[in-house]
């Protein structure tokens, strides 16, 4: 390897970067138009939900309930004569669930000895939304009706709370956890994009041909590019960390050294495997295709980012162990949360490292192959 | 011009199938996607690894606590603590996901008329899972208070019952499958336009193509016809197997699936033909297609809710298609939504799907001036 020759082919990368700006656009732009518009479109924390509640006694009683759904910040209730109506308004998707308070409401809230009985019925299309707001409406009522016996002087039989904890995310904001996420997906699509399309555009071109012959080895034009694009990711790197930080307020508690050095070994990883999928690929049609199915999709839904692996079936959780996403995904939830917490970074740096001397390899080899 | 039109139309399937890879990329990769998402794609929590710290040994607690070792497949105790610093370091090392603390106070409270308080501990880096658990939890404890409450037979009780329309075991499959149809089917429909116009901008045919006889409708149709036939057989071939192989039941009126369908496809056609002519090459109509369909796919309610997003994110949704056609698959599938419910969905397709197709006219009519 000659370092005169590999500087020359540095600097004809950095040429061509510079000139098309679309791999600046995939490095700097994209970051911040993926992580504002998925930052903020992702969020499980449910807020003014519209719920009905079928009044057929009003009374007092049913008109303090829905005064305590009215102040609770989970509901925008909103009041129904009869049964039919709330059922056509959730038809409409107007309202997202109703309970229905019978005739005989009061006079059973009144009497300690007859259970109060309420229907709640949600539109279960979304079944995660519908547990939650399941969860919510009864929530409000049983804290109603405990503080209504309170107030007659019932004696209650004392009830078992449930004191959640949530630690490095306390106010359970939905941004914490999924911005870091997001950080990853965001590195994986850089990385693959960068090397995929630009490497696949040059075999359709046939400037790739052009470039063996040339003094050059495999492994010096690989490194060129790695090296490259590798600038051009820790970029949007720097873009990424610093959005996550000052736009959506995500704490980081971890180590800088650890967070740089888990984002090398993963930017290398998913360049390197960006040029697995060029030389397999050859088309830019193909490879946009394959990167999106061996990146995005895998970093979206494989990765826990979103959905949690220990509950996937096991050949599925078998599955993700052979997408480097996974491990980054956590390792940044880590550094951003909790701080440097050995026993989960190492593995995940050693898995990295891992598909990093895998993925090298095989383009080389791959590249050298494609040739003949 | 119709012997035109087909012509063309003959050329633009041509151009998809004669290669190999590309035939593949279009079959394949939405057959995997289908699979995986439909297994991974679940907010239901699974054997979800629990510690238990015990200091209050009072027989309530014990009973408490053994019914989330009973929940089954839901939680799992596989370990059990004496300090707080063990489970401290279980937690940061993510061997645990919750950490269920009685404390020493449980059962003096408890005796003193005071509610006792159960401490449930999670690791919040995982919230979306965390979140689910807690609300397991809370079911648990609840049920356990009211068969107390009932036990005792006084305090007023409350009987709830609940149900869940269109959906009743709350079953996450039934929310996915119909939105990854018409997920799948944009994704298809999207690469295919994009790239056909740019293909042929970067290979110079365009030019070619325009001073061939061909008007700038002519060219659209050709264009739209083989992408909105393709679209249309695959958004079917996935619905049915969300039907067939995945149990998810198809409540409501094939019609109208089928005019929800290809107006949402020609929306899509419309857009790609947009980031098609805006590009210069197939790269950046990839690129277009990539940045466009990423936030596309959150910004339409796939995966949670609209009505949660901040209100500049909700009015974004409005000039999403895929926001529309993801209402009413699960309208069709799930609840069996009439004409009269699903015109609210209808409409904004017609409007978008007529305002990119314009547009790109437009932009053809304009390249050969």
């Amino acid at each position: 390897m000659s370092a005169r020759r590999f500087l020359g082919l540095l600097r004809k990368e950095f040429v061509q970067i510079v000139r098309d700006p679309s791999s600046i656009a995939i490095a700097l732009v994209m970051p911040v138009v993926l992580l504002i518009l998925i930052g903020f479109g992702i969020s499980l924390d449910a807020r003014d939900v519209r719920f009905g509640l079928v009044d057929e006694n009003r009374s007092v009683e049913s008109a303090s309930l829905y005064q305590s759904f009215s102040n609770s910040r989970y509901f925008r209730p909103s009041l129904f004569a009869d049964a039919r109506a709330a059922e056509a308004a959730l038809m409409r998707g107007d309202i997202a669930g109703f309970a229905v308070l019978r005739g005989d409401f009061a006079r059973r809230v009144a009497n300690p000895l007859q259970p109060v009985e309420i229907g709640i019925f949600v539109n279960g299309v979304d079944a995660n939304n519908a547990r939650i707001v399941t969860g919510y409406a009864l929530g409000t009522i049983e804290k109603w009706l405990a503080a209504r016996g309170r107030d007659r002087g019932h004696v209650v039989t004392p009830p078992i709370t449930v004191d959640h904890r949530y630690w490095y995310n306390p106010e359970i904001r939905s941004a914490n956890f999924i911005v870091p996420g997001l950080i990853a997906l965001v590195m994986t699509m850089i990385g693959a994009l960068l090397t995929a399309l630009v490497v696949a555009r040059e075999w359709e071109r046939g400037t790739m041909e052009a470039m063996m012959v040339s003094p050059a080895s495999m492994t010096e034009l690989i490194m060129g590019k790695l090296v490259a694009y590798f600038g051009l990711g820790l970029g949007g790197l720097a873009v990424s960390v610093g959005l996550g930080l000052f736009v959506f307020e995500v704490p980081f508690r971890g180590s800088w050294a650890m967070l740089l050095a888990m984002s090398s070994v993963f930017l290398v990883v998913s360049l390197a495997l960006g040029l697995v999928i060029s030389t397999v690929a050859r088309s830019q049609f193909v490879a946009a295709q394959l990167s999106f199915l061996v990146t995005f999709m895998p970093a979206l839904i494989l990765s826990g980012l979103m959905f949690d692996i220990a509950s996937m079936p096991r050949w599925l959780q078998l599955v993700t162990t052979v997408f480097p996403a996974r491990y980054y995904v956590s390792s940044l939830q880590t550094l951003f949360l909790a701080g440097t917490v050995w026993p989960v970074l190492l593995p995940d740096l050693a898995a990295l490292a891992g598909f990093a001397v895998v993925l090298l390899t095989i383009a080389v080899v791959r590249t050298r192959r494609s040739l003949e | 011009m119709w012997r035109r039109i087909r012509s063309l139309i003959v050329k633009e399937f041509l151009t998809l199938w004669k290669d190999r890879k590309s035939r593949f990329v279009l079959v394949v990769p939405p057959i995997i996607q289908l699979l995986l998402f439909a297994n991974a794609a679940t907010f239901e929590v699974r054997e979800v690894d629990v510690g238990i710290w015990q200091e209050d040994r009072a027989a309530l607690a014990t009973e408490l606590l053994q019914r989330f070792e009973g929940a089954g497949n839901t939680f799992r105790v596989v370990r059990r603590y004496d300090n707080p610093r063990a489970v401290e370091d279980d937690i940061a090392a993510q061997r645990v996901k919750a950490v269920l603390h009685v404390g020493q106070d449980f059962s003096a409270d408890l005796l003193a008329g005071r509610p006792a308080r159960l401490q449930l501990l999670l690791d919040g880096r995982r919230s979306n899972a965390a979140l689910i658990v807690q609300n397991y939890a809370a079911q648990i404890v609840e049920r356990f208070n009211r068969e107390r409450a009932l036990s005792a037979s006084r305090g007023a009780s409350v009987n709830v019952e609940t149900r869940a329309w269109f959906n009743p075991n709350y079953d996450s499959r039934w929310f996915i499958l119909p939105g990854l149809t018409v997920l799948l089917t944009m994704v298809a429909t999207l690469l295919i336009t994009a790239l056909s116009v740019a293909r042929e901008r970067e290979l110079g045919t365009f030019d070619q193509l325009l001073v061939t006889p061909l008007r700038p409708l002519e060219i659209l149709v050709g264009k739209t016809v083989p992408a909105l036939v393709i679209g249309f057989v695959e958004a079917n071939v996935i619905a049915a197997v969300t039907v067939l192989a995945f149990g998810v039941p198809f409540a409501g009126q094939v019609a109208l699936f089928w005019v929800g369908i290809v107006l949402f496809v020609l929306a899509a056609i419309g857009v790609g033909l947009v980031i098609s002519s805006l590009a210069r090459t197939q790269q950046q109509a990839i690129l277009g297609v990539f940045l466009l369909m990423s936030p596309a796919t959150v910004l339409s309610g796939f995966t949670t809710p609209i009505a949660n997003m901040p209100d500049w994110c909700q009015a974004l949704t409005r000039a999403n298609p895929l926001r529309y056609m993801m209402e009413l698959s699960r309208g069709v599938f799930l609840q069996d939504l009439g004409w009269s419910l699903a015109w609210p969905q209808l409409w904004p397709m017609i409007v978008i799907a007529a305002v990119t197709l314009s547009y790109a006219t437009w932009l053809f009519g304009r390249k050969l001036a």
